[in-house]
């Protein structure tokens, strides 16, 4: 348990290592260059009073209560922005100095409402605490003079409320939303008296670009911007520091509760992974946990045509075994398996997959990696040896061009979107390869030196000419080729990437992107100094996904972009443990650690471990296990937390499959679409409600921990344990640090890895082990994790995708997700954020949108090849004419229904991202929407009538 | 489980092996890409497709499951 308040040094850390000595109230102090006198005097406990300033922001000068006397020096400057210097003597304390700050506080409190004790922030208000260190006791003005105590409270956004009348205008706001989120929403308005904190053009918060980040209450040191919870329920009295559930970020934050009540989530200023910062989701969109569509009864029913019927966690358990034993004694013991999902914490992944693979038999376990960055993992394993993303998130600062591939920071990964919005603020260069003009192309003080806007399908034929004109201009790194790298497969690599088919010129027709702005981005990433490369789902979910990681990866070996801080490849994982879910053994070929499942030494030391005979057989993946269960040789499935059902493509396939199933087992915490197909739900529990760790986009290992009861009775990990101990499988786990152990104990990577180093350094980045017992922020930094230590090139030549454009089908069809939402909705569908996001829209450019007769929020049918479905037009030149683009966000949208069944060649990753589609104008549901209503609208019928017998 | 679906995927792995001009070992990578990492249902069904008719899947393909037909998971 820690404490609420955290310690604010008032301005940031200086980042030199030279250190200055000076005397501050009579105290010899060692502080590093550049420090403020502030920072320096609270490193040895004393705190000089301050308003404006904070140690998120860089300092303003604005208040003056910091205000110190140097000997020698004239006047009283502001501590905060007065740097440290060899000899200073300051002084912090006088009558003169008290005598400044108590007349600056006099001002202050004039104008400011006196109701500190039916104050929100009563207790948790700076001001309040500075009337206090200064010893104000009386306000000689007169308290019917003008003032802003009437000013009107903007209610406006779902989460916190602006309350004008009790801002000192100190701009704490104004420069955290730049500063610290770089969105530039607020700024003070008008001058003198009338100054105040104004959203856009004098807007409300939610009618103005706000993103809600939270940075501005982070930084307010009032109750101007304040939590609704808090308002609602008071200050929390203890704090938890746990992780995110949602993107790959896998930000810090403090569980600031009330008994078992979260009151509200603060990231933690000393997380490693967002230092302070948060987005919209994980600050405020946790009310999903407590939501009232949550499911904490057991159920089971034979068909999914027969009412739920609720029962005791035995009988649902004994049931589910009972079933899944049933199915292999009559279709054989490969006819069962299981899903784990990258929203389960480590240790409930590797438990699953376990239990798969020694209580079931087989290795016919995947995760939902499977339909997103499966290509990363087999990719960045060919060439670097290692699944996995090279860089730890803060390397991004050192970098001095940012290529962004496939990917949406600012609205998939807002944190570390914010951190790179810095770093570009800071003069870095930017390339972004999207179909599609995304925030960052454009956003406040950054503009993208070129936006390199390829048809969808074409990233392969890209990356080629990038790495063309690399090899053909003589770009290449030749020291760390020839050092770091298998020189027979660069040379092969060098041969094949320098045919003119790869030429920029060759690729303009395919990728629609002029040459000269391919020669010139190639130029400016190859010869940067640090180049980084951040990259998404734009890149895997292809049928050439792998193909472009490896292409990925071949580029930043021949420029030396590797092991080394501002530069590598970094994949920007969609789901807060993508990561760690692969590092599990979540996939069917794979141990945990990716050590294939055939490999005989791996095989035996799991054997000897789980003490039960393993398949040395690669299982079934995802959309294997469709085919296979509609060809009746695949009949049971355990899913834990994952929604295949809508997130899956060519979803009437899926629904298919799910029905011929003769029993699915869901665990999960609301009756999500998967459900309704399902035979037995095991309710699960929230990452609020449990321990275990995830591990984020750069292999960081945070801690989750429980801060309330598990709403059902039981955590995850608890009920996997059951159901594999009913199976005849014995599992005796009491804590999940005993399953960490185990994986330390198994896998070479984690074996420094336990609960106790975790709680010690916050996190910890795999590898970590006996060479690297605190972890491994860069990755490669003296040789490659394939065995001979070298890396590989490796030949990409582009094939283009069979979903080709047609006259019946003209248009391309892309897909991606928004800030406010999180992929199929489940949890933020459950929430506030709806407000910003309510329904699934397609984006339409405007001549695409004229040659249709659309207007904007006309109802439009989308179809292809393998579906159609209805939504209403958004007419945008975000997107290019030709390409239309929608969100997947609500199950009714379909947009799975139109996605078709290509996937990767390598690793089956569905090509979400290129459909052939025709939009026309309709003014009614599809037909699949119609269907989809009513099989809906039964299962929770259904559903009703089991509660109301239990 | 449907031919056409497994011979699409072995297809897509050969066009990614057929970059290689040595053709002993594109068959080679396909070979053991389709040993490495499809269930053995799946395995047995292109094996059984190829041999009984084969006329769907590319040369590298066809050359690719000649050795994987001759060889076990290692």
């Amino acid at each position: 348990m820690s404490i609420i308040k955290e310690k604010d040094f008032g301005t940031p850390a200086s980042t030199t290592n030279q250190l200055v000595t000076l005397e501050i109230d009579g105290f010899q102090v060692k502080a590093p260059a550049g420090t403020s006198i502030m920072r320096a005097a609270a490193s040895i406990g004393i705190d000089i009073p301050k308003l404006c300033a904070t140690d998120s922001i860089e300092p303003f000068g604005s208040c003056r209560l910091c205000v110190v006397q140097i000997e020698g020096g004239r006047g009283m400057p502001a501590s905060c922005t007065t740097p440290v210097a060899e000899g200073l003597k300051v002084v912090t304390q006088n009558k003169r100095l008290a005598d400044v700050r108590r007349g600056i506080m006099e001002l202050y409190i004039s104008d400011h409402p006196l109701d500190c004790l039916t104050c929100s922030a009563n207790g948790d208000c700076e001001l309040q605490d500075m009337a206090g260190a200064v010893g104000l006791r009386e306000v000689r003005y007169n308290p019917q003079g003008k003032n802003h105590l009437h000013a009107a409270k903007d209610e406006s956004n779902p989460y916190f409320s602006f309350d004008p009348s009790k801002c000192i205008v100190c701009s704490r706001c104004v420069r955290a939303c730049e500063e610290t989120q770089g969105t530039f929403a607020l700024t003070i308005d008008g001058r003198g008296f009338d100054s105040k904190v104004s959203p856009s053009q004098n807007q409300s918060f939610i009618s103005s670009e706000c993103v809600s980040c939270g940075a501005c209450i982070q930084a307010c040191p009032t109750a101007t911007l304040m939590e609704k919870s808090v308002i609602d329920h008071g200050q929390p009295e203890h704090a938890i520091i746990t992780t995110c559930a949602y993107c790959g970020v896998g930000c810090s934050f403090r569980a600031e509760m009330k008994g078992e009540q979260v009151i509200r989530m603060v990231p933690n200023k000393d997380g490693k992974a967002n230092h302070g910062h948060s987005c919209v989701k994980g600050r405020f969109a946790f009310g999903y946990a407590t939501h009232k569509d949550r499911m904490l009864k057991p159920m089971i029913r034979a068909s999914i045509k027969d009412k739920w019927q609720e029962v005791t966690w035995e009988e649902a358990i004994n049931y589910a075994a009972s079933e899944l034993k049933r199915i292999q004694a009559k279709y054989g013991k490969d006819s069962i398996g299981g899903i784990t999902s990258s929203r389960c914490t480590n240790e409930e992944t590797y438990l699953v997959q376990k239990l798969i693979r020694a209580g079931f038999g087989n290795n016919n376990v995947d995760t939902c990696a499977r339909v997103c960055h499966s290509p990363t993992g087999y990719g960045l394993k060919q060439t670097f040896g290692e699944s996995s993303g090279t860089q730890d998130f803060d390397s991004v600062m050192k970098a001095d061009v940012i290529l962004v591939i496939g990917a949406n920071p600012t609205d998939g990964h807002p944190v570390f979107g914010s951190q790179m919005k810095k770093r570009l603020r800071q003069g870095a260069k930017l390339i972004v390869v999207d179909p599609r003009e995304i925030d960052l192309v454009r956003t406040p003080h950054v503009k993208a030196d070129y936006h390199l806007k390829l048809r969808p399908s074409t990233n392969v034929a890209l990356i080629n000419a990038l790495g063309h004109v690399v090899v053909t201009e003589n770009l290449l790194d030749d020291a760390f080729i020839n050092e770091r790298c298998e020189i027979e497969s660069f040379t092969k690599w060098k041969t094949f990437i320098a045919q003119e088919r790869n030429s920029p010129e060759a690729s303009e027709a395919i990728t629609g992107v002029p040459a000269s702005d391919i020669r010139a981005a190639a130029r400016l990433y190859a010869k940067a100094g640090n180049a980084a490369i951040y990259y998404g789902l734009g890149v895997t979910e292809h049928s050439q996904g792998s193909t472009m990681v490896i292409g990925i990866a071949n580029l930043a070996m021949a420029t030396g972009n590797l092991g080394h801080d501002g530069a590598g490849v970094n994949p920007l994982r969609g789901q807060n443990n993508v990561q760690g879910s692969c590092d599990m053994g979540s996939f069917p070929h794979e141990y945990p650690g990716y050590r294939h499942v055939s490999d005989l030494e791996t095989h035996k030391l799991f054997e000897a471990a789980w003490q039960a005979p393993l398949s040395p057989e690669p299982g079934l993946r995802i959309p294997n296990m469709f085919d296979a269960a509609m060809d009746k040789t695949f009949m049971g499935l355990y899913v834990e937390g994952e929604d295949i059902a809508q997130s899956d493509p060519d979803i009437q396939h899926v629904h298919a499959a799910l029905r011929a199933m003769e029993c699915v087992i869901v665990q999960d915490l609301f009756l999500n679409e998967t459900a309704k197909f399902a035979h037995v739900f095991l309710p699960g529990s929230s990452f609020l409600e449990k321990n275990g760790t995830f591990t984020n986009a750069e292999r960081r290992i945070s801690p989750v921990r429980k801060v309330m009861s598990p709403k059902a009775g039981y955590q995850d990990w608890e009920v996997t344990q059951m159901l594999s101990n009913a199976m005849g499988y014995p599992m005796h786990y009491t804590h999940p640090s005993e399953i960490m152990d185990e994986i330390a104990r198994l896998t070479p990577n984690f074996a420094g890895v336990s609960y106790q180093k975790i709680d010690q350094l916050g996190s910890i980045q795999w590898p970590c082990n006996d060479e690297a017992p605190e972890g491994t922020p860069i990755m490669h930094e003296h040789a490659f994790m394939r065995n001979n230590g070298k890396g590989l090139f490796m030949l990409t030549d582009y094939v283009a995708t069979a979903e080709r454009t047609t006259r019946k089908f003209p248009l391309i069809l892309t897909t991606g997700r928004i800030l406010s939402q999180y992929n199929v909705g489940a949890q933020t569908r459950r929430t506030e954020n709806n407000v910003w996001h309510a329904e699934d829209r397609l984006e339409i450019h405007p001549h695409d949108a004229e040659d249709r007769g659309l207007k904007d929020n006309d109802w439009v049918g989308i179809k292809s090849r393998a579906g159609d479905t209805v939504l209403r037009a958004l007419i945008s030149e975000r997107v290019q004419p030709g390409v239309v683009y929608t969100t997947f966000h609500f199950p009714e949208s379909g947009a799975n229904v139109i996605t078709t069944d290509n996937s990767d060649w390598a690793t089956n990753c569905p090509e979400y991202k290129v459909t052939a589609v025709q939009v026309t104008k309709v003014n009614q549901s599809s037909e699949w929407q119609e269907k989809y209503h009513a099989f809906s609208e039964n299962q929770l019928d259904l559903l009703t009538q089991g509660m109301n017998d239990g | 489980m449907k031919i056409e679906r497994l011979i699409k995927m072995a297809n897509d792995i050969s066009d990614f092996f057929n970059a290689e001009s040595d053709k002993e070992l594109a068959a080679e990578g396909v070979k053991k890409h389709i040993l490495r990492s499809w269930d053995p249902r799946m395995r047995k069904e292109i094996i059984a497709y190829s041999q009984q008719d084969g006329s769907a899947l590319s040369d590298l393909t066809k050359a690719a499951l000649v050795k994987l037909n001759s060889n076990k998971i290692s």
